[in-house]
Protein backbone atom coordinates (compact mmCIF):
# COMPACT_ATOMS: atom_id res chain seq x y z
CA UNK A 1 0.00 0.00 0.00
CA UNK A 2 1.75 2.82 1.28
CA UNK A 3 5.29 3.67 2.88
CA UNK A 4 4.75 1.82 5.48
CA UNK A 5 3.76 -1.47 3.90
CA UNK A 6 7.05 -1.09 2.38
CA UNK A 7 9.16 -0.91 5.34
CA UNK A 8 7.64 -3.30 7.16
CA UNK A 9 7.81 -5.85 4.92
CA UNK A 10 11.41 -6.92 4.84
CA UNK A 11 11.01 -7.41 8.81
CA UNK A 12 9.48 -10.54 10.24
CA UNK A 13 6.01 -10.57 11.82
CA UNK A 14 6.26 -10.26 15.42
CA UNK A 15 3.13 -12.19 17.01
CA UNK A 16 1.52 -9.32 19.19
CA UNK A 17 0.29 -11.50 21.90
CA UNK A 18 0.80 -10.30 24.96
CA UNK A 19 3.32 -12.85 26.27
CA UNK A 20 4.78 -13.76 23.49
CA UNK A 21 7.90 -11.66 24.07
CA UNK A 22 8.00 -13.49 27.64
CA UNK A 23 7.57 -16.85 26.70
CA UNK A 24 10.62 -16.21 23.91
CA UNK A 25 12.73 -14.42 26.76
CA UNK A 26 12.52 -17.25 28.81
CA UNK A 27 13.12 -20.25 26.18
CA UNK A 28 16.71 -18.18 25.39
CA UNK A 29 16.97 -17.72 29.08
CA UNK A 30 16.94 -21.67 29.21
CA UNK A 31 19.21 -22.01 26.11
CA UNK A 32 21.96 -19.93 27.36
CA UNK A 33 21.68 -21.57 30.50
CA UNK A 34 22.23 -24.66 28.81
CA UNK A 35 25.65 -23.39 27.03
CA UNK A 36 27.48 -23.41 30.42
CA UNK A 37 28.05 -27.27 31.18
CA UNK A 38 27.91 -27.68 27.35
CA UNK A 39 30.78 -26.06 26.75
CA UNK A 40 32.04 -27.59 30.18
CA UNK A 41 31.05 -30.91 28.70
CA UNK A 42 32.80 -29.89 24.82
CA UNK A 43 35.90 -28.76 26.31
CA UNK A 44 36.42 -32.23 28.59
CA UNK A 45 35.76 -34.31 25.91
CA UNK A 46 38.22 -32.23 24.26
CA UNK A 47 40.76 -32.73 26.98
CA UNK A 48 40.30 -36.70 27.26
CA UNK A 49 40.99 -36.76 23.54
CA UNK A 50 44.01 -34.76 23.71
CA UNK A 51 45.20 -37.03 26.62
CA UNK A 52 44.57 -40.08 25.13
CA UNK A 53 45.52 -39.09 21.45
CA UNK A 54 48.97 -38.01 22.64
CA UNK A 55 49.30 -40.95 24.77
CA UNK A 56 49.68 -39.51 28.04
CA UNK A 57 47.71 -42.19 29.75
CA UNK A 58 47.72 -46.00 28.44
CA UNK A 59 44.63 -46.78 26.44
CA UNK A 60 43.98 -49.58 29.25
CA UNK A 61 43.81 -47.28 31.90
CA UNK A 62 41.79 -44.45 30.01
CA UNK A 63 39.92 -45.30 26.45
CA UNK A 64 40.22 -42.92 24.09
CA UNK A 65 35.98 -41.27 23.41
CA UNK A 66 36.53 -43.41 19.56
CA UNK A 67 37.03 -46.53 21.38
CA UNK A 68 34.18 -45.70 23.82
CA UNK A 69 32.21 -44.99 21.03
CA UNK A 70 32.83 -48.04 19.60
CA UNK A 71 31.85 -49.61 22.49
CA UNK A 72 28.00 -48.21 22.25
CA UNK A 73 28.49 -48.76 18.10
CA UNK A 74 29.56 -52.55 18.38
CA UNK A 75 27.44 -53.71 21.36
CA UNK A 76 24.29 -51.85 21.20
CA UNK A 77 22.01 -54.87 21.96
CA UNK A 78 24.19 -55.85 25.08
CA UNK A 79 24.44 -52.47 26.04
CA UNK A 80 20.41 -52.11 25.84
CA UNK A 81 19.60 -55.13 27.35
CA UNK A 82 21.70 -54.78 30.71
CA UNK A 83 20.53 -51.35 30.78
CA UNK A 84 16.97 -52.36 30.86
CA UNK A 85 17.30 -54.45 33.58
CA UNK A 86 19.28 -51.88 35.53
CA UNK A 87 16.01 -49.17 34.51
CA UNK A 88 13.87 -51.75 35.53
CA UNK A 89 15.67 -52.36 38.97
CA UNK A 90 16.22 -48.52 39.41
CA UNK A 91 12.79 -47.78 39.06
CA UNK A 92 11.28 -50.53 41.11
CA UNK A 93 13.49 -49.66 43.98
CA UNK A 94 12.37 -45.94 43.63
CA UNK A 95 8.65 -46.39 43.36
CA UNK A 96 8.87 -48.68 46.42
CA UNK A 97 10.78 -46.63 48.28
CA UNK A 98 8.78 -43.67 47.22
CA UNK A 99 5.33 -45.36 48.98
CA UNK A 100 7.05 -46.78 51.62
CA UNK A 101 8.93 -44.07 52.38
CA UNK A 102 5.71 -41.32 52.13
CA UNK A 103 3.57 -43.89 54.05
CA UNK A 104 6.32 -43.81 57.05
CA UNK A 105 6.38 -40.42 57.31
CA UNK A 106 2.38 -39.92 57.22
CA UNK A 107 2.15 -42.43 59.89
CA UNK A 108 5.53 -40.76 61.73
CA UNK A 109 3.71 -37.36 61.84
CA UNK A 110 0.21 -38.59 63.10
CA UNK A 111 1.23 -40.84 65.71
CA UNK A 112 4.53 -39.89 68.01
CA UNK A 113 4.66 -43.34 69.28
CA UNK A 114 5.13 -44.91 65.92
CA UNK A 115 7.36 -41.94 65.54
CA UNK A 116 9.58 -42.64 68.51
CA UNK A 117 9.94 -46.85 67.65
CA UNK A 118 10.60 -46.45 63.97
CA UNK A 119 13.11 -43.40 64.06
CA UNK A 120 15.82 -44.87 65.10
CA UNK A 121 15.44 -47.83 63.32
CA UNK A 122 15.06 -46.40 60.13
CA UNK A 123 18.72 -44.36 61.14
CA UNK A 124 20.41 -47.75 62.05
CA UNK A 125 19.22 -49.00 58.43
CA UNK A 126 20.82 -45.97 56.95
CA UNK A 127 24.32 -45.51 58.50
CA UNK A 128 24.70 -49.39 57.98
CA UNK A 129 26.94 -49.40 54.41
CA UNK A 130 24.56 -51.03 51.66
CA UNK A 131 27.35 -52.43 50.15
CA UNK A 132 28.07 -54.63 53.15
CA UNK A 133 24.44 -56.05 53.57
CA UNK A 134 23.93 -56.59 49.94
CA UNK A 135 26.18 -60.04 50.18
CA UNK A 136 23.49 -61.08 52.86
CA UNK A 137 20.36 -59.80 50.21
CA UNK A 138 21.80 -61.76 47.71
CA UNK A 139 22.12 -65.23 50.58
CA UNK A 140 18.14 -64.50 51.02
CA UNK A 141 16.99 -63.41 47.99
CA UNK A 142 19.38 -65.25 45.98
CA UNK A 143 20.56 -63.83 42.78
CA UNK A 144 17.40 -62.47 40.52
CA UNK A 145 16.18 -58.45 40.55
CA UNK A 146 14.94 -58.76 44.20
CA UNK A 147 17.88 -58.46 46.52
CA UNK A 148 19.26 -55.52 43.85
CA UNK A 149 15.81 -53.64 44.27
CA UNK A 150 16.21 -54.36 47.79
CA UNK A 151 19.14 -52.56 48.22
CA UNK A 152 17.78 -49.55 45.66
CA UNK A 153 14.76 -49.50 48.15
CA UNK A 154 16.98 -49.01 51.47
CA UNK A 155 19.32 -46.47 49.41
CA UNK A 156 16.11 -44.44 48.37
CA UNK A 157 13.93 -44.86 51.67
CA UNK A 158 15.99 -42.56 53.83
CA UNK A 159 15.62 -39.05 51.74
CA UNK A 160 12.05 -40.02 50.96
CA UNK A 161 11.29 -40.22 55.07
CA UNK A 162 13.26 -37.37 56.10
CA UNK A 163 11.77 -34.87 53.28
CA UNK A 164 8.59 -36.33 53.72
CA UNK A 165 8.13 -35.58 57.80
CA UNK A 166 9.76 -32.59 57.58
CA UNK A 167 7.76 -31.30 54.64
CA UNK A 168 4.27 -32.52 56.19
CA UNK A 169 5.48 -30.29 59.91
CA UNK A 170 5.87 -27.56 57.70
CA UNK A 171 2.05 -26.91 57.72
CA UNK A 172 1.71 -23.31 59.34
CA UNK A 173 -0.12 -24.07 62.61
CA UNK A 174 -2.87 -21.46 62.20
CA UNK A 175 -3.79 -23.30 59.18
CA UNK A 176 -4.52 -26.17 61.02
CA UNK A 177 -6.11 -24.68 63.96
CA UNK A 178 -8.57 -23.06 61.42
CA UNK A 179 -9.34 -26.18 59.70
CA UNK A 180 -10.33 -27.56 62.89
CA UNK A 181 -12.77 -24.61 63.52
CA UNK A 182 -14.12 -25.90 60.11
CA UNK A 183 -14.97 -29.35 61.38
CA UNK A 184 -12.94 -31.26 58.77
CA UNK A 185 -12.51 -34.85 58.94
CA UNK A 186 -8.81 -35.39 59.51
CA UNK A 187 -8.21 -37.45 55.84
CA UNK A 188 -9.47 -34.18 54.11
CA UNK A 189 -7.19 -32.23 55.80
CA UNK A 190 -4.68 -34.46 54.98
CA UNK A 191 -5.92 -34.34 51.04
CA UNK A 192 -6.53 -30.60 50.76
CA UNK A 193 -3.49 -29.08 53.52
CA UNK A 194 -0.76 -31.38 54.84
CA UNK A 195 -0.41 -33.30 51.65
CA UNK A 196 0.20 -30.23 49.11
CA UNK A 197 2.41 -28.40 51.78
CA UNK A 198 4.80 -31.04 52.51
CA UNK A 199 5.33 -31.65 47.87
CA UNK A 200 7.89 -29.18 47.65
CA UNK A 201 9.74 -30.60 50.21
CA UNK A 202 8.98 -34.11 49.30
CA UNK A 203 10.01 -33.91 45.80
CA UNK A 204 13.51 -32.73 46.54
CA UNK A 205 13.55 -35.76 48.67
CA UNK A 206 12.56 -38.04 45.93
CA UNK A 207 15.13 -36.06 43.59
CA UNK A 208 17.92 -37.00 45.90
CA UNK A 209 16.41 -40.41 46.10
CA UNK A 210 15.77 -41.11 42.24
CA UNK A 211 19.76 -40.67 41.94
CA UNK A 212 20.39 -42.54 44.72
CA UNK A 213 18.33 -45.57 43.06
CA UNK A 214 20.80 -46.23 40.52
CA UNK A 215 23.53 -46.58 42.92
CA UNK A 216 21.64 -48.75 44.69
CA UNK A 217 20.52 -51.13 41.70
CA UNK A 218 24.13 -51.64 40.58
CA UNK A 219 25.89 -51.78 44.22
CA UNK A 220 23.56 -55.17 44.65
CA UNK A 221 24.51 -55.86 40.64
CA UNK A 222 28.54 -55.44 41.77
CA UNK A 223 27.78 -58.45 44.60
CA UNK A 224 25.93 -61.27 42.67
CA UNK A 225 24.58 -60.86 39.34
CA UNK A 226 24.53 -61.89 35.79
CA UNK A 227 22.36 -59.09 33.98
CA UNK A 228 22.73 -55.42 34.35
CA UNK A 229 25.12 -52.40 34.28
CA UNK A 230 26.81 -53.22 37.46
CA UNK A 231 27.43 -56.66 35.82
CA UNK A 232 28.50 -55.30 32.65
CA UNK A 233 31.03 -53.26 34.76
CA UNK A 234 32.64 -56.32 36.26
CA UNK A 235 32.94 -58.10 33.02
CA UNK A 236 34.35 -55.65 31.61
CA UNK A 237 36.82 -54.78 34.21
CA UNK A 238 38.16 -58.46 34.45
CA UNK A 239 38.71 -57.95 30.45
CA UNK A 240 40.96 -54.89 31.07
CA UNK A 241 37.94 -53.45 28.57
CA UNK A 242 38.14 -49.78 29.76
CA UNK A 243 35.86 -48.74 26.81
CA UNK A 244 33.07 -50.80 27.77
CA UNK A 245 33.59 -49.70 31.39
CA UNK A 246 33.09 -46.27 30.74
CA UNK A 247 30.45 -46.78 28.26
CA UNK A 248 28.06 -48.31 31.19
CA UNK A 249 29.41 -45.91 33.42
CA UNK A 250 27.90 -43.12 30.95
CA UNK A 251 24.63 -44.91 30.67
CA UNK A 252 24.32 -45.49 34.37
CA UNK A 253 24.60 -41.78 34.85
CA UNK A 254 22.16 -41.27 31.83
CA UNK A 255 20.04 -42.94 33.91
CA UNK A 256 20.21 -41.21 37.10
CA UNK A 257 19.58 -37.99 35.39
CA UNK A 258 16.62 -39.45 33.29
CA UNK A 259 14.44 -40.09 37.09
CA UNK A 260 16.05 -36.90 37.75
CA UNK A 261 14.05 -34.87 35.45
CA UNK A 262 11.18 -36.53 35.56
CA UNK A 263 10.29 -35.81 38.87
CA UNK A 264 11.75 -32.28 37.70
CA UNK A 265 9.36 -32.19 34.93
CA UNK A 266 7.07 -33.14 37.97
CA UNK A 267 8.16 -30.09 39.94
CA UNK A 268 6.37 -28.09 37.15
CA UNK A 269 3.07 -28.98 37.51
CA UNK A 270 2.52 -30.34 41.01
CA UNK A 271 4.32 -26.83 42.69
CA UNK A 272 4.23 -23.88 39.90
CA UNK A 273 2.93 -21.94 43.39
CA UNK A 274 6.43 -22.31 45.27
CA UNK A 275 9.50 -19.80 45.63
CA UNK A 276 11.77 -22.49 44.18
CA UNK A 277 9.59 -22.71 40.75
CA UNK A 278 8.41 -18.98 40.96
CA UNK A 279 11.60 -17.48 40.63
CA UNK A 280 12.85 -19.21 37.60
CA UNK A 281 10.25 -17.40 35.49
CA UNK B 1 -27.37 -2.88 47.21
CA UNK B 2 -24.90 -5.30 49.05
CA UNK B 3 -26.53 -4.69 52.39
CA UNK B 4 -30.08 -6.33 50.94
CA UNK B 5 -28.41 -9.85 50.05
CA UNK B 6 -26.61 -9.78 53.67
CA UNK B 7 -30.19 -8.60 55.50
CA UNK B 8 -31.16 -11.95 53.74
CA UNK B 9 -28.49 -13.93 54.94
CA UNK B 10 -28.41 -12.25 58.69
CA UNK B 11 -32.22 -13.07 58.53
CA UNK B 12 -31.91 -16.54 58.11
CA UNK B 13 -28.61 -17.53 60.49
CA UNK B 14 -30.23 -15.48 63.55
CA UNK B 15 -33.40 -17.04 63.18
CA UNK B 16 -32.42 -20.28 64.60
CA UNK B 17 -30.57 -19.31 67.81
CA UNK B 18 -31.54 -20.56 71.15
CA UNK B 19 -33.16 -18.23 73.51
CA UNK B 20 -30.52 -18.54 76.59
CA UNK B 21 -30.36 -15.20 78.04
CA UNK B 22 -29.96 -13.92 74.23
CA UNK B 23 -26.16 -13.96 74.50
CA UNK B 24 -23.97 -14.78 71.82
CA UNK B 25 -21.06 -15.16 73.97
CA UNK B 26 -20.65 -15.66 77.68
CA UNK B 27 -17.71 -16.24 79.42
CA UNK B 28 -17.67 -16.93 82.95
CA UNK B 29 -15.21 -16.72 85.80
CA UNK B 30 -12.44 -18.22 83.37
CA UNK B 31 -9.13 -18.85 84.00
CA UNK B 32 -5.89 -19.92 81.49
CA UNK B 33 -3.39 -20.94 83.24
CA UNK B 34 0.01 -22.84 81.04
CA UNK B 35 2.39 -24.78 82.91
CA UNK B 36 5.96 -24.73 81.36
CA UNK B 37 9.13 -26.94 82.90
CA UNK B 38 9.99 -23.40 84.41
CA UNK B 39 6.99 -21.47 85.57
CA UNK B 40 3.43 -21.24 85.49
CA UNK B 41 1.74 -18.44 82.91
CA UNK B 42 -1.65 -17.18 84.15
CA UNK B 43 -2.85 -16.06 81.01
CA UNK B 44 -6.23 -15.59 81.81
CA UNK B 45 -7.61 -14.72 85.64
CA UNK B 46 -11.61 -14.04 86.54
CA UNK B 47 -12.92 -13.49 83.33
CA UNK B 48 -16.70 -12.32 82.83
CA UNK B 49 -18.46 -10.83 80.10
CA UNK B 50 -21.07 -11.38 77.93
CA UNK B 51 -21.38 -10.20 74.22
CA UNK B 52 -24.13 -9.71 72.85
CA UNK B 53 -25.48 -10.52 69.28
CA UNK B 54 -24.65 -8.22 66.87
CA UNK B 55 -22.47 -6.74 69.19
CA UNK B 56 -18.64 -5.59 67.77
CA UNK B 57 -16.48 -5.95 71.03
CA UNK B 58 -13.04 -4.34 70.51
CA UNK B 59 -10.58 -5.73 72.87
CA UNK B 60 -7.19 -3.80 73.48
CA UNK B 61 -4.57 -3.95 75.86
CA UNK B 62 -0.70 -4.79 76.26
CA UNK B 63 1.24 -7.55 75.01
CA UNK B 64 0.78 -10.41 77.53
CA UNK B 65 -2.24 -9.32 78.88
CA UNK B 66 -4.19 -12.53 77.00
CA UNK B 67 -6.33 -11.08 74.51
CA UNK B 68 -5.46 -13.64 72.10
CA UNK B 69 -5.95 -16.25 74.18
CA UNK B 70 -9.51 -15.19 75.05
CA UNK B 71 -10.26 -15.23 71.80
CA UNK B 72 -8.69 -18.74 71.10
CA UNK B 73 -10.67 -19.82 74.53
CA UNK B 74 -13.92 -18.58 72.79
CA UNK B 75 -12.85 -20.55 69.73
CA UNK B 76 -12.84 -23.59 71.63
CA UNK B 77 -8.85 -23.89 70.29
CA UNK B 78 -7.45 -23.43 74.13
CA UNK B 79 -8.88 -24.90 77.34
CA UNK B 80 -10.30 -23.18 79.99
CA UNK B 81 -8.45 -24.19 83.55
CA UNK B 82 -11.53 -23.30 85.11
CA UNK B 83 -14.72 -21.20 84.65
CA UNK B 84 -16.92 -21.85 81.11
CA UNK B 85 -17.79 -20.18 78.02
CA UNK B 86 -21.06 -20.92 75.97
CA UNK B 87 -21.44 -19.58 72.82
CA UNK B 88 -24.96 -19.17 71.72
CA UNK B 89 -26.02 -20.95 74.77
CA UNK B 90 -24.14 -24.36 74.27
CA UNK B 91 -21.13 -24.59 75.88
CA UNK B 92 -17.63 -24.15 74.30
CA UNK B 93 -15.52 -28.06 74.84
CA UNK B 94 -13.66 -27.81 71.43
CA UNK B 95 -12.98 -26.41 68.59
CA UNK B 96 -16.34 -24.48 67.33
CA UNK B 97 -17.64 -24.11 63.79
CA UNK B 98 -20.22 -21.82 64.10
CA UNK B 99 -17.13 -18.71 64.44
CA UNK B 100 -15.12 -16.83 61.01
CA UNK B 101 -11.67 -16.59 62.53
CA UNK B 102 -9.36 -14.55 61.47
CA UNK B 103 -5.46 -14.27 62.02
CA UNK B 104 -2.76 -11.61 62.00
CA UNK B 105 -1.19 -13.62 59.27
CA UNK B 106 -3.45 -14.58 56.49
CA UNK B 107 -2.38 -17.90 56.55
CA UNK B 108 -3.76 -18.41 52.95
CA UNK B 109 -3.09 -22.09 51.03
CA UNK B 110 -0.19 -21.07 49.01
CA UNK B 111 -1.55 -23.62 46.07
CA UNK B 112 -4.41 -22.00 45.76
CA UNK B 113 -5.68 -18.96 44.02
CA UNK B 114 -7.79 -16.08 46.18
CA UNK B 115 -11.34 -17.64 44.95
CA UNK B 116 -9.83 -21.07 45.98
CA UNK B 117 -8.04 -20.16 49.11
CA UNK B 118 -12.22 -18.87 50.29
CA UNK B 119 -14.00 -21.91 48.99
CA UNK B 120 -11.47 -23.90 51.35
CA UNK B 121 -14.12 -23.04 53.80
CA UNK B 122 -17.07 -24.77 52.36
CA UNK B 123 -14.93 -27.60 51.02
CA UNK B 124 -13.83 -28.56 54.54
CA UNK B 125 -17.40 -27.94 55.64
CA UNK B 126 -18.93 -29.66 53.17
CA UNK B 127 -21.14 -26.63 52.04
CA UNK B 128 -23.31 -26.72 48.39
CA UNK B 129 -20.88 -26.07 45.67
CA UNK B 130 -23.29 -23.80 43.77
CA UNK B 131 -24.37 -21.94 47.11
CA UNK B 132 -20.85 -21.66 48.05
CA UNK B 133 -19.53 -20.24 44.72
CA UNK B 134 -22.09 -17.71 44.64
CA UNK B 135 -21.55 -16.83 48.27
CA UNK B 136 -18.21 -16.30 47.22
CA UNK B 137 -18.19 -14.00 44.51
CA UNK B 138 -20.71 -11.87 46.69
CA UNK B 139 -17.78 -11.54 49.29
CA UNK B 140 -15.46 -11.10 46.46
CA UNK B 141 -17.37 -8.32 45.67
CA UNK B 142 -18.25 -6.79 48.70
CA UNK B 143 -14.36 -6.78 50.12
CA UNK B 144 -13.03 -5.15 46.96
CA UNK B 145 -11.14 -8.11 45.70
CA UNK B 146 -12.87 -8.27 42.61
CA UNK B 147 -10.44 -8.33 39.41
CA UNK B 148 -7.85 -10.63 41.65
CA UNK B 149 -10.24 -13.47 42.45
CA UNK B 150 -7.60 -15.69 40.09
CA UNK B 151 -4.05 -14.25 41.49
CA UNK B 152 -2.24 -16.25 43.74
CA UNK B 153 -1.29 -15.61 47.74
CA UNK B 154 2.20 -14.19 46.33
CA UNK B 155 0.62 -12.03 43.93
CA UNK B 156 -1.16 -10.46 46.33
CA UNK B 157 -0.47 -7.55 49.09
CA UNK B 158 -0.59 -8.36 52.59
CA UNK B 159 -4.29 -5.98 52.46
CA UNK B 160 -5.47 -8.21 49.60
CA UNK B 161 -4.47 -11.56 51.64
CA UNK B 162 -6.11 -9.91 54.41
CA UNK B 163 -9.16 -9.39 52.86
CA UNK B 164 -8.77 -13.36 51.31
CA UNK B 165 -9.22 -14.72 55.09
CA UNK B 166 -11.67 -12.50 55.81
CA UNK B 167 -14.13 -13.54 53.03
CA UNK B 168 -12.43 -17.07 53.97
CA UNK B 169 -13.63 -16.34 57.52
CA UNK B 170 -16.67 -14.98 56.74
CA UNK B 171 -18.12 -17.42 53.72
CA UNK B 172 -20.13 -19.96 55.86
CA UNK B 173 -22.23 -17.22 57.23
CA UNK B 174 -20.47 -17.34 60.77
CA UNK B 175 -22.68 -16.15 63.84
CA UNK B 176 -19.22 -14.78 65.47
CA UNK B 177 -16.38 -13.46 63.68
CA UNK B 178 -12.83 -13.71 65.92
CA UNK B 179 -10.32 -11.41 64.32
CA UNK B 180 -6.62 -11.61 66.56
CA UNK B 181 -4.75 -8.41 65.36
CA UNK B 182 -5.83 -9.02 61.41
CA UNK B 183 -4.75 -5.45 60.53
CA UNK B 184 -1.04 -5.72 62.88
CA UNK B 185 0.84 -6.60 59.86
CA UNK B 186 0.01 -3.85 57.55
CA UNK B 187 1.01 -0.18 56.82
CA UNK B 188 -1.02 2.38 57.79
CA UNK B 189 -2.73 3.17 55.26
CA UNK B 190 -3.81 -0.03 54.02
CA UNK B 191 -4.56 -0.71 57.61
CA UNK B 192 -6.88 2.73 57.90
CA UNK B 193 -8.69 1.72 54.25
CA UNK B 194 -9.61 -2.31 55.94
CA UNK B 195 -11.09 -0.80 59.18
CA UNK B 196 -13.45 1.30 56.83
CA UNK B 197 -14.45 -1.49 55.05
CA UNK B 198 -14.63 -3.37 58.36
CA UNK B 199 -17.01 -1.06 59.83
CA UNK B 200 -19.01 -0.67 56.32
CA UNK B 201 -19.11 -4.94 56.34
CA UNK B 202 -20.13 -4.66 60.07
CA UNK B 203 -23.12 -2.09 59.14
CA UNK B 204 -24.42 -3.78 56.63
CA UNK B 205 -24.85 -7.24 58.33
CA UNK B 206 -24.83 -6.47 61.97
CA UNK B 207 -22.90 -9.76 63.00
CA UNK B 208 -21.37 -10.25 66.29
CA UNK B 209 -17.75 -9.15 65.87
CA UNK B 210 -14.65 -9.81 68.66
CA UNK B 211 -11.81 -7.59 67.28
CA UNK B 212 -8.28 -8.24 69.64
CA UNK B 213 -5.98 -5.13 68.64
CA UNK B 214 -3.20 -3.12 69.68
CA UNK B 215 -4.54 -0.07 68.15
CA UNK B 216 -6.55 2.03 70.39
CA UNK B 217 -7.63 4.22 66.99
CA UNK B 218 -8.75 0.59 65.64
CA UNK B 219 -10.71 -0.11 68.74
CA UNK B 220 -12.50 2.70 69.26
CA UNK B 221 -13.36 3.62 65.73
CA UNK B 222 -14.69 0.01 65.03
CA UNK B 223 -16.39 -0.92 68.45
CA UNK B 224 -19.22 -0.60 69.83
CA UNK B 225 -18.12 -1.70 73.05
CA UNK B 226 -14.42 -1.40 73.93
CA UNK B 227 -12.84 -3.80 76.98
CA UNK B 228 -9.07 -2.80 78.30
CA UNK B 229 -7.19 -5.73 79.25
CA UNK B 230 -4.06 -6.20 81.71
CA UNK B 231 -1.43 -8.73 81.64
CA UNK B 232 -0.33 -10.44 84.35
CA UNK B 233 -2.43 -12.13 85.12
CA UNK B 234 -4.35 -11.20 82.00
CA UNK B 235 -8.02 -9.73 82.98
CA UNK B 236 -10.59 -6.95 82.30
CA UNK B 237 -9.47 -3.36 83.59
CA UNK B 238 -12.25 -1.14 82.35
CA UNK B 239 -15.04 -1.86 79.72
CA UNK B 240 -16.09 1.09 77.72
CA UNK B 241 -19.50 1.15 75.41
CA UNK B 242 -18.54 3.51 72.20
CA UNK B 243 -21.65 6.19 72.28
CA UNK B 244 -21.03 7.39 68.49
CA UNK B 245 -23.85 6.47 67.07
CA UNK B 246 -24.78 5.05 63.28
CA UNK B 247 -22.67 5.22 60.33
CA UNK B 248 -18.91 6.21 60.92
CA UNK B 249 -16.79 8.17 58.65
CA UNK B 250 -13.33 7.58 59.46
CA UNK B 251 -12.21 11.30 59.26
CA UNK B 252 -15.15 12.74 61.27
CA UNK B 253 -15.56 10.31 63.91
CA UNK B 254 -11.53 10.41 64.76
CA UNK B 255 -12.65 13.98 65.26
CA UNK B 256 -15.59 13.85 67.08
CA UNK B 257 -15.59 14.28 71.13
CA UNK B 258 -16.33 11.14 72.09
CA UNK B 259 -14.02 9.10 69.87
CA UNK B 260 -11.16 11.84 71.18
CA UNK B 261 -12.18 11.16 75.29
CA UNK B 262 -12.58 7.75 74.78
CA UNK B 263 -9.13 7.13 72.93
CA UNK B 264 -7.82 9.21 75.53
CA UNK B 265 -9.13 7.15 78.59
CA UNK B 266 -8.00 3.89 76.82
CA UNK B 267 -4.11 5.03 76.15
CA UNK B 268 -3.97 6.85 80.04
CA UNK B 269 -5.61 2.92 80.82
CA UNK B 270 -2.95 0.94 78.58
CA UNK B 271 0.15 3.32 79.36
CA UNK B 272 -0.12 2.67 83.31
CA UNK B 273 -1.97 -1.09 82.76
CA UNK B 274 0.81 -2.23 81.23
CA UNK B 275 3.71 -0.73 83.44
Amino acid sequence: MTQQAQYASPVPPVPLTEDAPGRRRRASRGAIAAVYPLTFLVLLVVTWFFVTATELVEPYIIPSPGDTWRAFADYPDYLWEHTLVTMGETIAGFAIAGVVGILFAVLMVYSSTLEKTFYPLILFAQVIPKIAIAPLFVVWLGFGASPKILVAVLMAFFPVVISGISGLRSVDPELLELTSTMGASPVRTFWKVRLPAALPELLSGLKVAATLAVTGAVVGEFVGANSGLGYVILQANGNLDTAMLFAALIIMSVVGILLFAVIQVAEVFLIPWHASRRNRR
Amino acid sequence: MLASTFDGDQSGTTGGVPASEGAMVAVRSVDVTFRTRSRTVHALSGIDMTIAPGEFLSIAGPSGCGKSTLLRVVAGLTRTSAGQVTLRGTPVVGPRRDVGFVFQRAALLDWRDARGNILFQAEMRGLPKAWARRRADELIEITGLTGFEKAMPFELSGGMQQRVSLCRALLHEPDLLLMDEPFGALDALTRENMNVELRRIWEATGMTVMLVTHSVTEAVYLGSRAIVMGPRPGRVIEEFPIGIPGHREYEPTLESPEFQRLSGRIRGLLGSGAG
